[in-house]
């Protein structure tokens, strides 16, 4: 019973328990019909938010103020850099991909030299940002008409057993991410960094090169979503991303990370954004109109949000 | 965000002036930055700087003002609203259709979701929730309710908002008026009352606040309604300036609220907000978005990518100001 209590008491299991009940309220209305199919959709879904939900979370962890509003150009700039790169052949899969990285590691590196050089509050920063990418982005894919290399878009869509095989991918990459997170050194600074930044600062945490390092790892997963996403969705697209900005903060925070930072939470992402892709999938399954769908996903944001408290001001 | 240079308490009456002249420069800020757009169209496009000019460029200046500033009241409050721009939406849709075809009801709906916003406000505090995930789930209820009030663009404003907006004052035009307007009302409201005081202290220092015996809850519903009530005007606002509304006509709002608070020299955390530099905040964003660049013949390719420099510079010059503040 006390270690039922335990489990209780860590953030992120409500939403995997969302998750799990808005799987099971979709299975009641079907009548058991694609149960199977649609945790297999949701897991395929899933990852494209957990991958930029880690970024995300990382620098929300930073602290107060910190966040990357920049994704979704990212990922949009990304994409189509990708394609661009591949080119359509097989060969040149890992290059794309390495090429894809690189571009979102240098929007990431650009946020962080705005954020430092010019000291503009990290929102403004990657919002600023993120205008210019777009423009870059524009300007760069248009009319990119190039379809994935059949290699990678087999690759992003390949199941095993009903498991998507990236889903499987994430999953290590998160395992990574947790031990990253509470057992490494960057880890460590990042939540001391968002605890107190003067206090980490005068414990020797080199606080420049961690936030650094944080916005260029978010920039560098936006950039690896662009390319998988493009993959998976045969063709990068200007609003390929779009969606990933609310995404990756939504996910961060019903999963449990605090948006004071300090405190951040890997499994939740997870949780989290099963819960989302499975609502969605719930609310269509159910037949509503776009605008009701809307309105219940937001409620239901706001009623989890509500239901899971804040923790108290530390203050 | 950044470290912050430990005080040592003691300035020489020298170091206090350049401070004080720092300060005042930091507080000219958004009025220089507003005058070198200005400057920027004039040079550019002198047949510009008109009354028929002003009143066309200026048009969309009013909802963005009223809207940064209902970003600027919760900001106060050290809240961040990421609902505004939907909510702006979603009052326009009402404003198009049921204000003008039962305006008894729309006048309900219209003060029920400046209640709905009291409510959040009352919500956030009780239950210590991170303002950013409670506004970004309201962000999707209101876009969702706007669709549902009006699925498809049309609707159409009232008669009596169309001539509000479109109002033709002697010698200075509408937007200027109505800027001064807003900025004089809510620099006195805020500013320069006792409450005003509190409100903004609730973000300076809550718990001193606390202590003093005044009621975080109340000074949070108040923040939150006057966001409410700021944004439904900014809501009225826009369609009366397009006529017709769309469920994702004020979608934009959110970010460039933001922005023009910022701009303005607001800060996110510390109840340090400017009314006045909001407003023009705002006025520099509406100006900047696209007057200057279709005179500087950026292609619309690149128009957003301007905007983003713009802001990146008017804010490094900012901070070339502040840092002599220290």
């Amino acid at each position: 019973m006390a270690s039922l209590k335990t489990l209780l008491a860590r953030p992120w299991i409500w939403s995997f328990v969302g998750a799990l009940l808005v799987w099971l309220a979709t299975i009641a209305f079907t009548g058991g019909y694609g149960a199977g199919g649609m945790v297999t959709a949701a897991l395929s879904l899933a990852v494209f938010t957990v991958i930029v939900g880690v970024g995300q979370m990382f620098v929300i962890t930073l602290g107060p103020g910190n966040v990357d509003l920049s994704l979704p150009a990212n990922i949009g700039l990304a994409s189509a850099v990708a394609m661009k790169v591949m080119g359509g052949s097989d060969s040149m899969i890992v290059i794309g991909l390495l090429a894809a990285l690189a571009c979102g590691a240098a929007i990431g590196a650009i946020n962080y030299l705005l954020i430092w050089a010019l000291r503009i509050p990290p929102i403004i920063a990657t919002l600023s940002a993120s205008f210019i990418i777009q423009s870059v982005d524009i300007s760069y894919g248009r009319g990119l008409q190039i379809k994935p290399p059949p290699g990678f878009a087999d690759f992003t869509n390949w199941q095993v057993l009903g498991i998507p095989v990236l889903a499987i991918l994430t999953v290590l990459f998160t395992v990574g991410a947790a031990i990253a997170l509470q057992r490494m050194i960057y880890g460590r600074s990042v939540l001391a960094i968002g605890q107190n930044i003067r206090a980490a600062w005068l414990a020797g945490v080199n606080v420049g090169r961690i936030r650094f390092l944080t916005y260029t790892l978010s920039g560098a997963l936006g950039g690896l979503d662009g390319a998988l996403l493009a993959g998976y969705f045969r063709g990068a697209n200007v609003d390929i991303g779009n969606e990933y900005l609310l995404a990756s903060i939504a996910v961060v925070v019903i999963g449990g990370t605090s948006v004071a930072g300090g405190k951040a939470n890997v499994p939740g992402v997870w949780g989290a954004a099963l819960f989302l892709v499975l609502l969605l999938t719930m609310l269509n399954t159910f037949g509503v109109s776009a605008g009701v769908r809307l309105l219940l996903t937001g409620l239901i944001i706001v009623g989890v949000i509500t239901a899971a408290g804040g923790e108290k001001a530390v203050r | 965000m950044s470290a912050t240079p430990i005080d040592t308490g003691f300035k020489g009456s020298a170091a206090r002036n350049a401070a004080a002249r720092a300060r005042l420069l930091r507080g000219l800020l958004p009025a220089l930055s507003l005058a070198l757009v200005l400057l920027a169209i004039a040079w550019l496009n002198p047949r510009a700087i008109s009354y028929f000019g002003f009143s066309l460029m200026l048009n969309l200046a009013i909802p963005i003002a009223l809207a940064t500033i209902a970003q600027m009241f919760v900001i106060s409050g050290n809240e961040l609203d990421l609902s505004i721009g939907t909510f702006v939406g979603f009052v326009g849709c009402v404003t198009a259709t049921w204000l003008k075809d039962a305006p008894l009801v729309g006048v309900a709906i219209l003060a029920g979701s400046i209640g709905i916003y009291a409510l959040l406000g009352a919500l956030i505090h009780l239950r210590n929730l991170p303002s950013i995930v409670v506004t970004l789930g309201m962000s999707f209820v209101w876009q969702g309710l706007a669709i549902l009030v009006l699925p498809k663009p049309g609707g159409k404003a009232p008669d009596w908002l169309l001539a509000i907006m479109s109002f033709k004052p002697l010698f200075i035009p509408f937007p200027i008026i109505a800027a001064l307007l807003i900025a004089a009302v809510v620099h006195f409201g805020l500013m320069r009352t006792s409450y005003g005081v509190i409100l903004r202290g609730s973000g300076g220092n809550p718990a001193a606040l606390r202590r003093a015996g005044w009621s975080l809850l109340k000074t949070k519903i108040v923040l939150f309604a006057l966001a409410g009530l700021f944004g439904v005007l900014s809501g009225m606002a826009l369609i009366g300036i397009t006529t017709s509304a769309d469920a994702n006509i004020g979608n934009g709002y959110t970010l460039l609220a933001i922005a023009g608070v910022i701009l303005g020299g607001g800060e996110f955390v510390g109840g340090r907000v400017s009314p006045i530099g909001a407003v023009i905040g705002a006025l520099t964003l509406a100006l900047a978005a696209s007057p200057l660049l279709t005179f500087m013949h950026i292609p619309p390719d690149w128009q957003v990518a301007a905007n983003g420099a713009i802001l990146i510079i008017v804010l490094a010059a900012r901070v070339l100001i502040s840092r002599r503040e220290r």
